[in-house]
């Protein structure tokens, strides 16, 4: 198993190698990796018709409980086959969709890297690893939604994607560091016998909040919405892959695998009822006046996403057997869409929903794909769109007192998305064909297959529901309640209350197509609400974030060396100070004191001549010359106590700061305007302080009880494990060798920006 | 300062300071020294030859840009450190030869560790100096 998810990992980063050699060629061949592991995984039907699930696990970090559990139950292989079902769809698809695309590459290689992602998130068994992987969804995904880099709208939209889903992501390491810290297990499996102690336990609530905010940012629901229909910058295979079938349902996966674990508590229920009833009729709405075909399907999938958020919060074995159902059917009817607007976008280069029309006449395959599509999207019988909303409705009906409130906003929802569904998947295809499209022609049969696939298996899966009841739904709905699942897919239950409320969907929902015609007046009316949308708010405080910071930076790095070192200085004396005068003892025993000999009487008196030198010279080399002298003679303070390494370390650096400084102020000019006296005081002032609080925090230093343990193991084992006898040396590069490898990394790093600012300086001088 | 007995001077102090910085690096396990100190006596070493001479003669001398040294000492380093790894030991274990090789005493990883050190110092200082020098 862990190689069907490192495949696409290692696929990624090798696959721009190959394919630079194979420029012009067909890149069909690609898809037999996503083949292969939809191939795989399927081949494990016989083990979950049985009821079983499927572990492997491989240790990485189990000192921390990271390790790289998966777990194949019911719930993952659904989602497993989705994305490498879809995927090898959508991999064939590509290969004519963005044929000899210059980058097309890289669009494999991050597009194999979001599956491999996916396919990790969905079958992790650990909350850490399901983190990771969760994290490389979002990183991958930003790849690939400003994959058209040179559009400026495609680049901001991918940065809005992933600030809003990477911000998603830290509340999910928070509330899985929260599940492992009540816990004590990372394992999620594990955590499921611990429910009652979960929720009982006072951190609940918080990792309540922190998981419900991972889970509707990623699947967008109100008020993250926004990102989604920003998000349809991305190529349309991208929109397919990412933003109907897989990364967006990820939300709804989590919530799905954690239901067992922290569902069936009143928080858990009533937050998500409200949050997905508030986002599908919202985004329902918003998709009935939307003109771009990509933005219908857009505000389509978000509704579509609130439903099965909603059918998670109510929590009952319906509505989560609804909502397996219900992931199914909107996939497969929102992939064929999105692929067919790819179709008609790539053909007629436009997706403005009022200039469309009569396309059957020019692609019928397509057409087909689309209207089949649209029937399961509608839930007109015999679709499987069909089986599903039987099964909401079913669900809304057994709420008790609000059933009629529930069943109400979904057949609202229902009747929206259908018109949604109708104008993205009909609309285009019938009527009259305008003169501009009369000499468009089929596009390659890798582009139209993969929908019209996809558009039957809608219509076969509701005509023969058996064929994934036992081996896809049972399984999901056991691994989501917990329980033996006891119930039959049918597409007929004959005349009762749901089929009326399913004609009333219909009914409705297609009175809708014909009396409301889309257009700008009717849009703009909705964009007039813009200003206190959720999108609007999130932007204005990212602006005053921005503005807040610059303003910031500008007060502090104004590009004046003194003023940096006034800063810095004085922000350490105020932090020293407040430190000294909450009370310290100082070390001061003038009885252990050493005499004082001639040398260092001579060196203190040349340190004080150099010092003086330095403060009131007039010339800037002078004044470095005399700070060398300084330095050299903290170097003889050093030789007469005995540090020779200190020494040498310190007259190498000192002489090569004083050449360093020779070297820059030489080319300087001379002083041109001397800091006047008040200057003067303030900056001798701000020395003296400083200079005092370090004295006092040096003899407070020795006055503190050290644990000696340290630097005495270091002195015992530098010669018995270090076979050195210089101990500084020791310790540099055995005991501590680690910190002085990123030391030295630092040190080029330092030395290759020094190199760049001033050689690219140069240029642009030159230049001017 | 291109006087004539810097200049002498010069020619003669570049390689004895040289040694002295090898020295300074080779003793650094047992006595006062190593990589650090040592890197930065040589870079000192050039910086007075190219003083002399200016920094074309000193760069010419160097044959390659003193820049180089530094992805090469962190490499040395690195595989110094990572070496241990192949003999089933974590990264950074000390490894040593049996026996102490003449004059330089007993050979280690640490040894190489701290070439490479004494390397990224000369790397880094050099072309601090070389691209100020030359920049202004």
């Amino acid at each position: 198993m862990l190689i069907a998810v490192i495949s696409g990992f290692i696929f990624a980063l090798v696959i721009p190698m190959i394919m630079g050699k194979l420029k012009g060629k067909s890149t069909i061949w690609v898809a037999l990796l996503p083949f292969s592991i939809f191939g795989f995984f399927l081949s494990k039907l016989p083990i979950l018709l049985a009821g079983d699930t499927i572990k492997a696990s491989y240790q990485w970090v189990p000192s921390i409980g990271i390790n790289l559990d998966f777990h194949l139950d019911g719930l993952s292989f659904l989602f497993v086959l989705l994305i490498s079902g879809i995927g090898t769809l959508v991999f064939v698809y590509t290969s004519s969709y963005l044929k000899g695309h210059q980058y097309l590459d890289r669009f494999y290689a991050y597009l194999s890297m979001f599956m491999a992602s996916m396919l990790g998130l969905v079958l992790s068994d650990n909350i850490y690893a399901l983190f990771i992987f969760w994290e490389l969804t979002s990183i991958s995904s930003f790849f690939l939604i400003g994959f058209n880099n040179d559009n400026p709208d495609s680049r901001k939209s991918a940065i809005t994607a992933l600030a809003i889903t990477g911000f998603g992501g830290l509340f999910l390491m928070a509330a899985m560091v929260g599940l492992g810290q009540i816990t004590g297990t990372s394992q999620i499996s594990a955590l499921i016998p611990l429910t009652d102690s979960i929720q009982s336990h006072e951190l609940y609530g918080w990792v309540l909040v922190f998981l419900f905010i991972a889970a509707f940012t990623k699947s967008a629901q109100f008020p993250f919405h926004f990102w989604l229909p920003g998000a349809m910058k991305a190529p349309t295979p991208v929109s397919t892959y990412l933003h109907s079938a897989t990364m967006v349902k990820a939300g709804i996966y989590l919530l799905a695998r954690f239901t067992p674990v922290l569902g069936n508590h009143e928080w858990w229920n009533s937050t998500l009822i409200i949050v997905g009833a508030i986002t599908m009729t919202y985004a329902a709405i918003h998709a009935l006046f939307r003109l771009d075909l990509k933005g219908i399907l857009a505000y389509s999938t978000i509704s579509a996403l609130g439903i099965l958020v909603f059918l998670i919060g109510l929590g009952t074995k319906d509505a989560l057997l609804a909502a397996a159902v219900f992931i199914l059917v909107h996939a497969l009817y929102k992939a064929t869409l999105f692929l067919v607007t790819g179709i008609i976008d790539h053909e007629t280069g436009t997706r403005d929903i009022r200039q469309l029309g009569g396309l059957n006449k020019v692609m019928l395959p397509v057409g087909i794909a689309a209207i089949l599509a649209a029937i399961s999207n509608a839930g007109i019988p015999p679709s499987f769109g069909f089986v599903g909303k039987d099964l909401i409705y079913e669900a809304t009906l057994g709420m008790g007192d609000i059933a009629w409130l529930l069943t109400g906003l979904a057949i609202i929802t229902n009747a929206a998305l259908l018109f949604a569904g109708f104008l993205a998947g009909i609309k285009p295809f019938v009527g009259k064909l305008p003169e501009k499209y009369q000499k468009l022609h089929l596009p390659s049969p890798a582009m139209y297959l993969p929908p019209m696939l996809l558009g039957i298996l809608g219509i076969l899966f509701g005509l023969a529901p058996g064929l994934i009841e036992g081996g896809i739904i049972k399984p999901v709905v056991q691994s989501i309640t917990g329980g033996t699942p006891d119930f039959q897919l049918k597409l007929w239950h004959g005349f009762n209350l749901i089929l009326a409320l399913s004609a009333i969907t219909i009914g409705s929902g297609i009175a809708l197509y014909f009396l409301l015609k889309p257009s700008e007046g009717l849009l703009a009316k909705v964009t007039r609400f813009e200003k206190i949308s959720p999108h609007t708010i999130i932007n204005k405080i990212a602006d005053a974030f921005v503005g807040l910071s610059r303003i910031w930076t500008k007060f502090f790095q104004n590009g004046y060396l003194r003023f940096y070192l006034i800063t810095i200085l004085s922000f350490l004396c105020i932090l020293l100070a407040y430190r000294f005068f909450s009370g310290v003892e100082l070390y001061l025993d003038t009885s252990k004191l050493s005499d004082v000999t001639f040398y260092e009487a001579v060196v203190v008196v040349i340190m004080a001549t150099a010092i003086f030198f330095t403060v009131f010279s007039n010339s800037r080399l002078t004044a470095v010359a005399s700070l060398g002298v300084v330095g050299y003679s903290f170097c003889m303070i050093f030789l007469f106590y005995s540090a020779p390494d200190l020494a040498m370390t310190q007259f190498s650096i000192d002489t090569l700061t004083v050449i360093l400084f020779v070297l820059v102020l030489y080319n300087l000019p001379r002083y041109l305007v001397l800091p006047d006296n008040n200057d003067k005081i303030r900056d001798g002032l701000l020395a003296l302080v400083f200079g005092g609080l370090i004295s006092v925090l040096t003899l407070e230093v020795m006055n503190e009880s050290v644990t000696k343990e340290i630097s005495e193991y270091y002195a015992k084992n530098a010669y018995i494990l270090g076979k050195g006898k210089n101990v500084v040396n020791v310790i540099l590069v055995d005991f501590r060798g680690f910190d002085t490898i990123v030391e030295i990394t630092v040190l080029a790093i330092a030395a290759i920006g020094v190199f760049g600012l001033l050689k690219l300086h140069l240029k642009s001088t030159e230049k001017e | 300062m291109k006087t004539i007995i810097f200049k002498t001077a010069s020619a003669y102090l570049l390689p004895l300071l040289l040694l002295f910085s090898i020295f300074i690096l080779l003793r650094g396990h047992y006595l006062p020294g190593g990589g650090f100190v040592g890197g930065l006596m040589a870079s000192i070493a050039f910086v007075i030859h190219s003083f002399a001479n200016g920094i074309d003669k000193t760069k010419n001398i160097m044959t390659f840009h003193p820049g180089f040294l530094m992805p090469v000492g962190l490499l040395l380093a690195l595989v110094s450190g990572a070496l241990p790894l192949f003999f089933g030991d974590t990264f950074m274990t000390g490894l040593w030869m049996e026996n102490a090789v003449p004059v330089i005493g007993k050979v280690g990883s640490a040894l190489f560790f701290d070439t490479g050190v004494y390397l990224v110092v000369i790397g880094v200082t050099l072309t601090i100096i070389f691209t100020i020098s030359e920049g202004l």
